[in-house]
């Protein structure tokens, strides 16, 4: 912990940046403030795990009762409660990381106005104590499958496949929104209303089979969730009536769709994120 | 004391520039900016002009300025916060900043948490940032409540905290921006004691602060920023003196803002000693005398004169009124236009030491509602000394003696 002479040479200032300052710094606080954050919401009030899981939980309950007893859809696919179940927490990760980071910036004003850091770590942080949140709750959900009976599959262990691709899709947005919020404040209501049509617009509380409309379910397929979530269900529970990523989206063009969205995202976060990361400190 | 080496540079600043847009109108959403047709109206403000100076190692060296000046525009880019728009900032060493009374802290999270989350931020491992808790947290006497969030802190320990935090660190160079302005007296004596010892180590201080006795007791060298641009950089006491020629001169233009010209203007404001010298720093109990000069440009009617003294933490100490014809006064109680007086007296010091603010109000016909000219802060001067506890320093005889048996047994039997 001594002062290293070594180290007195006159360097040049870079100023604040997205990244930088050494990578090992970056992962060292990337991970305190993402276990910080985490624990505050679980062990900071009495019931902290129980109310995290109690929504998604809650939520199912609801959405069961409607698709099975109201809309009667869920009793005509195999394994629905599994199935919505696992969408629920899966996209629970999603709406966590992309909300929180929203505001993440905002809230951090305190550190950003006063410390040099590199800013990249503040959505990557929201991002990853979601993540925790997700490996919990997918404990939950896997004990639930055993309890109902399914039988494990060697494509369970694909669910890293799966589970990738959305954490950078989460991550890119996380930047976008975090560091667009800071200049527009509505930002945060806007998002809250997209994120409910995503939710819509993602086969999550239904199975993308139940749609009998042909071209409204080829054009869902262009939205990059879509096949994340219907490959999800391809690989959770083996039933021959759900379809393969081609055969749902009609051919490969909603896919391409969807794939150049998903990379223009990825694009647009890191971009606007390093445009924005020096400024941020003379905005809030 | 061992001086600055002038051969090794800590801290070297070029050409630097910093603007800032702020729009006439704000536009804070995306709404906003999507319905806005024309160009944005906003106006530039120039915070930094080609500002370039060295900083030796081992320099404690002061930034003074007035507020606006950029002084903490030019600590946050020194500190990373912000980018310059041109010139250049090289640095030998790592940097603990302190800024805005703080270093950067969660309020949502504990000192424990904290301490560790800053020690990273400044580049230590985790192991490292945990083991300074304890030398943290026993210098700002904080030690019982490590695991209380900071957001139920007062402000008082949330900078003791901070300071703490910045000088435990084991960075070379260390910004500190107005430390002085708060904090109790035993704080304000740990700072001070920490400061001399800074002073003559090999760590590098710069340091922001309108208090012109600290820069000339700690500093070696300071700069005086105004409008942005160095004024004049070189002996700590000169530059002290010339920022406060500077208030000095700037503070009756800052007149009136009443809008137009004034029912009676104030032609001049200062403080003498005993001998009818004008002074700007007073010494703790020292005699001090007043001194005001105003002239009416038209007719007013029992007019009042109020001055007030308040200090850096806003609160008013003392204040006067006069009158012309009040409290002994002999003069008709009437100015005519183009009539000028001079009022003027001894004020009784019992200023404790710290920066303070003169004000002024006159108001006509002896109503407060009436009220002519509002000056805020007509003279700005600085009280030296040993600091005492509170906000004036008043006399005291208290005796201490030794009770014998004799004076118990009486008292018992009271």
């Amino acid at each position: 912990m001594s002062a290293e002479p070594a180290n007195l040479e006159l360097r040049e200032v870079p100023g604040p940046s997205a990244i930088g300052g050494g990578r090992h710094r970056f992962f060292e606080l990337l991970w305190l403030m993402s276990v910080t954050e985490f624990k505050k919401t679980f062990f900071g009030t009495v019931l902290g795990y129980v109310w995290s899981l109690m929504r998604p939980l809650l939520l199912f309950a609801v959405l069961l009762l409607v698709f099975t007893q109201i809309f009667k859809v869920g009793s005509q696919v195999l394994h629905y409660p599994v199935l919505l179940l696992f969408n629920i927490v899966l996209f629970g990760f999603f709406l966590e990381g992309t909300g929180a980071a929203v505001g993440a910036v905002l809230g951090q004003e305190g550190i950003v106005r006063k410390t040099q850091f590199p800013r990249l770590v503040i959505p990557l942080a929201v991002v990853l104590t979601a993540l925790f949140t997700l490996g919990l709750n997918m404990v939950v959900v896997v004990v639930f499958m055993l309890a109902f009976g399914l039988t494990p599959l060697w494509s369970w262990l694909l669910f890293p496949v799966i589970l990738v691709p959305l954490a950078v899709l989460t991550c890119a947005l996380a930047m976008l929104l975090s560091a667009l919020n800071v200049r527009f404040r509505d930002v945060a209501i806007i998002w809250t209303v997209l994120a409910t049509a995503l939710n819509y617009a993602t086969p999550v509380i239904y199975p993308l089979q139940i749609i009998k409309n042909e071209t409204l379910k080829h054009a869902l397929m262009a939205n990059p969730l879509a096949p994340i979530f219907q490959q999800a269900h391809l690989w959770l529970i083996d039933d021959p009536e759900t379809e393969g990523l081609i055969t749902a989206a009609g051919g490969p063009l909603p896919l391409v769709v969807a794939a150049l969205i998903y990379v223009a995202v990825c694009i647009a976060g890191v971009w606007v994120f390093t445009r924005e990361a020096p400024r941020i400190a003379e905005q809030l | 004391m061992t001086p600055p080496d002038p051969s090794q540079v800590a801290i070297e600043v070029r050409g630097v520039e910093k603007t800032f847009r702020i729009p006439t109108h704000r536009v804070d959403s995306l709404k906003e900016r999507l319905t806005a047709f024309s160009e944005q109206d906003f106006r530039v403000l120039h915070a930094l002009r080609d500002v370039s100076f060295d900083i030796q190692r081992g320099e404690f060296f002061g930034i003074v300025g007035r507020n606006g000046s950029g002084k903490s525009t030019l600590l946050k880019i020194l500190a990373s916060i912000y980018k310059a728009d041109a010139g250049r900032v090289r640095m030998a060493g790592r940097l603990a900043p302190f800024i805005e009374l703080g270093v950067g802290f969660n309020m949502e999270l504990s000192a424990r948490e904290n301490v560790e989350l800053n020690g990273v931020m400044m580049g230590l491992t985790r192991q490292n940032a945990r083991s300074r808790l304890g030398a943290v947290l026993e210098f700002a006497e904080l030690e019982e409540f490590v695991d209380l969030k900071l957001k139920n802190y007062s402000s008082g320990m949330l900078v003791r905290l901070a300071f703490s935090v910045m000088i435990q660190s084991d960075a070379e160079i260390l910004l500190i921006d107005e430390v002085l302005a708060v904090g109790d007296a035993s704080f304000q004596q740990k700072c001070a004691d920490v400061f001399y010892e800074i002073r003559d180590s090999e760590r590098t201080v710069v340091f922001v602060t309108h208090d012109m006795n600290a820069v000339e007791q700690y500093c070696h060298r300071a700069m005086l920023l105004h409008d942005g641009s160095v004024t004049s950089i070189g002996d700590s006491g000169e530059v002290a003196r010339s920022y406060l020629r500077l208030n000095f001169e700037q503070a009756p233009a800052a007149d009136s803002d009443m809008g137009g010209m004034a029912d009676i203007t104030l032609g001049d404001v200062w403080l003498e000693d005993r001998e009818g010298k004008r002074i700007t720093n007073v010494e703790k109990g020292a005699e001090l005398r007043f001194g005001a000069t105003l002239e009416a440009h038209r007719p007013v009617e029992g007019p009042t004169f109020g001055f007030s003294f308040a200090n850096a933490d806003g609160i008013e100490v003392t204040g006067f009124g006069v009158g012309l014809d009040l409290d002994g006064g002999t003069l008709p109680d009437r100015l005519e236009a183009g009539q000028r007086i001079r009022l003027g007296g001894e004020i009784e010091n019992r200023f404790e030491p710290g920066r303070y603010v003169v004000k002024c109000w006159i108001h006509r016909e002896h109503n407060y509602a009436n009220l002519v000219l509002h000056s805020p802060q007509v003279l700005d001067f600085v009280v030296y000394g040993k600091d005492g506890p509170g906000v004036v320093a008043l006399d005291h005889e208290i005796e201490v003696t030794v009770e014998d048996e004799a004076a118990m047994e009486a008292d018992r039997e009271r």
